[in-house]
């Protein structure tokens, strides 16, 4: 088979198969071992499967719901709806019943390949609504015994019905008749604003995203990667399938969610990708341990790091360095780095990335002295990914990279940034006022952030969301994510949230990290019961008030965005969560509901109180709804005195 | 034996598996249990619910075989039992969780799980030490089948924690992993909710269903927590100083004015 025919999913597997069958094409921990597939046997697993839903009935253009945590088989799934000329929709597994019943009923699928029992019961509760889902296939039958199994299948069975229909030929003509502009997949955008909305990716989108991608970094058969993240997520498609069939490289499923970094360890992935809040939580607790290490465990780590500071960055981008610090540097890897990276499981990894939210200058640099090739890239699941990336060697903290191959840029007068790519996205499903909004006839699309690209290095530097940039009261520019990125890189600092569009000063909520305030807690015997308790502890609020005041200095040196300097806090009484529908299932926070729903507190933030009573709705994990009581301390920050602009 | 019936949500229970004859059971002149008889049919859950000190858990070392009683006879799968060595019953297929968790705390939870596999191990200590041959097909049989059942009961990811370091919750979960490891016919517990939170319940009450349902094992608890108990078992039996004071249905249960009277309290109108 040639290059150019490789136009859908099914054939780059059936190449796949062709060149490299008896290599693994998926591994995943089950019973304490690494099961492992080849590319053959994952192919004969999805041709059984797509010939039994033939059986149940599915025809070309069906949508097909894939809900469940990574496994091989929910991957296979999805290849197979490929196979018959279906369009997959992954869902979020953790999603409540009715922000799944939305996409279910908005996409129209008549069938659903779910995990387990928990999934079943949640399409269970929402049935009634859904006239056109017909027929659910489980793939763990536990607890499902006594269900009535009328539209209902075991995964297994469904394969068994395929491969004793003997559909093979059937199966080749439904692959060979999709285009290389048919829809590939359907994803659901988590929305920071109103409902999510199903993006159509075509097959060309997916397949050149995934060509250029892999050859900007030199991905081959031979990556390991880890597949941990909500497969409803556009990364996770397409590096779990798009440059894995593009490639050819293993994709590696955990025994399940809390053993996901024994797992990583196990495998040690070569290419890995994960959101800085994973980073954070990793290198936070590296710190933890290392407070309760001993004396020359600790006077090891600190000797060794700061070398590693000084040197390991530019000993990655293969900048010169002294012979004495790269002796230092090779002693420090004998007895830090390598050990480090080994408890990680980073040891190989050859291409990291990072992306959803800005990283921390240290967390950033942390990772990178150790060795790791940790880069950024922007993207959205619009552009199949990716817009911007960093190339090896031209690594920093503060830019996103330049375009990648086949993007190109352009910034609009109000700083917003547009791209136009291979894989700008088909449509928005059943939506075409949004599609219209969002892409113009020449196919630009507005990704809603404001930046700018860097004079010298071509790099582009993202400031804030465009829509959530405004003005204050004074006309002075207001952007509120540069503010709470800065907080938030502070380790105590979980999330923050600042208010100013359109008055006198800024303010901003604070959640503080459970994790990193708590064993602070624990080192200096203090005592709290709860998370409100210890959120409202005195010297936590002093704490995070040195925070917020130098994070104004810091603010205060840039002259265009001196303004946001915040003037009062208050520390949030619970963490924002997405169950109450503050975040996003990406958490990213929802600016718009937070301000609604903790209006009291804002209305506070912006009077003469030092305190305020408030009752805040809580829900909890299965679904039931409780009342929280606090009051909570406002506090002042110190206002660094602004540089004045030329 | 009776014939078999079919419970509400359509799980057929079979006959009986274990009868208890007439069972009193004396510590010197205290007498823990006084003529009591009841039966536990194959596949059903059973549970035994009784105020403080009513001889809740003497009863279950009696099947257990910890306790032998000084009248009556115990019946297993249509035999009458002689007195038996705690061992002996876990032979005989009898497999059982404590009120106060007896784990061993300095091993991992896969060798804890593993220590129920004992009964299922015939090489000798000789061959197991050299770990060759047959030793070493057993341990690997073994293994897996303790890997299924960790994979039951989601305990993955502690699999190679030691069991000292985990909380309350989940070490009540790896006895109950290693009570299943022996693959009983008939699996006793002794208040398995107790000390937990609504959320630990909810997950027991699940898994104590699950593998009824999916193993088809009998099931004999003590429990006090009574939403629980009413929900999750097919029949009751009461008791109350030492004596059983009803027996029948949840349902049943819950309307004999007795049971009311001595447990749940007097009813006002």
């Amino acid at each position: 088979m040639t290059a150019d025919q490789l136009h859908s999913i099914p054939a780059l597997l059936a190449r796949n198969v062709a060149a490299f069958g008896d290599k693994p094409a998926y591994r995943e921990k089950e019973f304490g071992i690494w099961q492992s597939w080849t590319w053959a046997q994952a192919a004969d697993q999805i041709d059984a499967l797509a010939a039994g839903l033939l059986t149940l009935g599915a025809v070309p253009d069906d949508h097909i719901a894939i809900v469940g945590r990574n496994r091989p088989a929910l991957y296979w799934a999805m290849v197979a709806a490929q196979r018959i000329g279906c369009v997959p929709v992954p869902m979020y597994s953790d999603a409540a019943a009715e922000e799944m019943a939305y996409a279910l009923d908005h996409c129209g699928a008549r069938f659903a390949v779910v995990s387990d029992q928990e999934q079943v019961d949640k399409i269970a509760d929402i049935r009634e609504g859904l006239t056109e889902l017909e027929h659910i296939i489980y793939l763990d039958g536990r607890g499902l015994r006594k269900y009535d199994h009328a539209a209902m299948t075991s995964y297994a069975d469904v394969q068994a019905a395929g491969r004793a229909a003997g559909l093979s030929a059937r199966l080749d003509e439904l692959s060979a008749a999709r285009g290389y502009d048919d829809t590939c997949v359907m994803l659901y955008t988590s929305g920071t604003t109103g409902r999510p909305k199903g993006v159509v990716l075509s097959n060309r989108n997916v397949i050149e995203t995934s060509k250029n991608s892999s050859s900007f970094d030199g991905l081959r058969v031979g990556e390991e990667v880890l597949a941990y993240l909500p497969m409803a997520w556009v990364g996770d498609f397409i590096f779990s399938i798009g440059q894995s069939m593009w490639t050819g490289f293993c994709v590696n499923c955990p025994e399940s969610e809390a053993t996901m970094m024994t797992d990583l360890r196990e495998i040690g992935p070569t290419y890995y990708f994960a959101p800085p809040r994973v980073f954070e939580t990793q290198l936070t607790q590296v710190m933890i341990r290392m407070e309760d290490a001993g004396r020359v465990k600790k006077w090891l780590f600190d000797h060794f790091m700061a070398v590693a500071h000084r040197v390991g960055p530019d000993l990655l981008d293969g900048k010169p360095v002294g012979g004495l610090d790269r002796l230092r540097y090779a002693l420090g890897n004998l007895f830090v780095f390598g050990p480090l990276k080994n408890t990680l499981g980073l040891s190989r990894v050859r291409v990291g990335y990072t992306a959803g939210e800005a990283i921390g200058p240290e967390i950033f640099d942390f990772y990178r002295s150790l060795g790791i090739n940790l880069k950024q890239l922007y993207g959205q699941t619009e552009a199949t990914v990716f817009i911007t990336q960093q190339p090896d060697g031209e690594v920093r903290s503060d830019t996103v990279g330049v375009p990648s191959p086949g993007v190109e840029l352009k910034i609009a007068d109000n700083g917003e940034v547009f791209y136009r790519s291979p894989g700008t996205f088909v449509s928005y499903y059943k939506n075409p006022e949004s599609t219209a909004s969002t892409k113009d006839a020449e196919g630009w699309v507005a990704t809603g952030d404001a930046g700018f690209i860097e004079e010298g290095t071509g790099h582009l530097r993202i400031i804030d969301r465009a829509k959530d940039v405004g003005q204050m009261a004074d006309g002075r520019l207001f952007a509120p994510k540069y503010v709470e990125n800065k907080l938030k890189f502070y380790p105590n600092i979980l999330e923050a949230v600042v208010f100013g569009a359109g008055r006198e000063y800024c303010t901003a909520f604070i959640n503080i990290d459970l994790t990193a305030v708590g064993n602070w807690a624990e080192r200096n015997n203090i005592a709290y019961s709860s998370y409100q308790e210890l959120s409202q502890h005195p010297q936590v609020l002093g704490q995070i008030e040195a925070h917020v005041s130098e994070v104004n200095r810091s603010v205060a040196s840039d002259p265009m965005l001196a303004g946001c300097q915040i003037h009062r806090f208050l520390v949030l009484h619970k963490e924002l969560d997405a169950d109450d529908g503050e975040m996003t299932r990406t958490r990213k926070v929802r600016r718009a509901v937070i301000a609604d729903k903790f209006s009291d507190l804002i209305a506070a933030l912006y009077s003469d109180a030092t305190d305020v009573y408030t009752e805040t709705e809580v829900t909890y994990e299965d679904g039931r709804k409780g009342k929280i009581t606090a009051t909570l301390d406002l506090r002042d920050a110190v206002i660094a005195a602004e540089q004045v602009a030329a | 034996m009776k014939d078999s019936y079919v419970t509400p949500d359509g799980r057929t229970i079979g006959g009986v598996l274990m009868d208890m004859r007439g069972i009193t059971l004396r510590f010197g002149g205290v007498e823990a249990i006084k003529d009591i008889s009841f039966d536990i049919r194959e596949g059903e859950i059973r549970a035994i619910i009784g105020p403080n000190g009513a001889g809740k858990s003497s009863m279950l070392n009696v099947i257990s075989g910890f306790y032998h009683p000084q009248e009556g006879e115990v019946w297993f799968r249509g035999a009458k039992r002689p007195t038996m060595r705690p061992y002996d019953v876990a032979r005989q297929g009898i497999a059982r969780t404590f009120q106060n968790i007896a784990l061993f705390e300095g091993m991992s939870v896969l060798d804890n799980v593993m220590c129920g596999r004992l009964t299922h191990m015939k090489t000798g200590i000789f061959s197991q030490a050299l770990w060759h041959g047959a030793a070493q097909r057993e341990e690997v049989e073994n293994r897996e089948a303790v890997e299924r059942i960790i994979d039951f009961l989601e305990i993955q990811a502690i699999r190679k924690t030691p069991v000292g370091r985990l909380p309350y919750g989940l070490k009540k979960r790896v006895e109950l992993a290693r009570a299943l490891a022996a693959e009983p016919k008939l699996l006793l517990l002794d208040e398995p909710m107790a000390g937990m939170n609504v959320e630990e319940k909810e997950d027991m009450s699940r898994f104590i269903l699950d593998v009824n349902d999916e193993f088809g094992t009998t099931i004999a608890l003590i429990e006090h927590d009574m939403g629980v108990v009413m929900d999750l078992s097919d029949r009751v039996v009461v008791m109350d100083y030492g004596r059983k004071i009803g027996d029948g249905t949840p349902d049943e249960v819950r309307g004999n004015q007795e049971v009311i009277d001595a447990y749940l309290g007097v009813a006002h109108d």
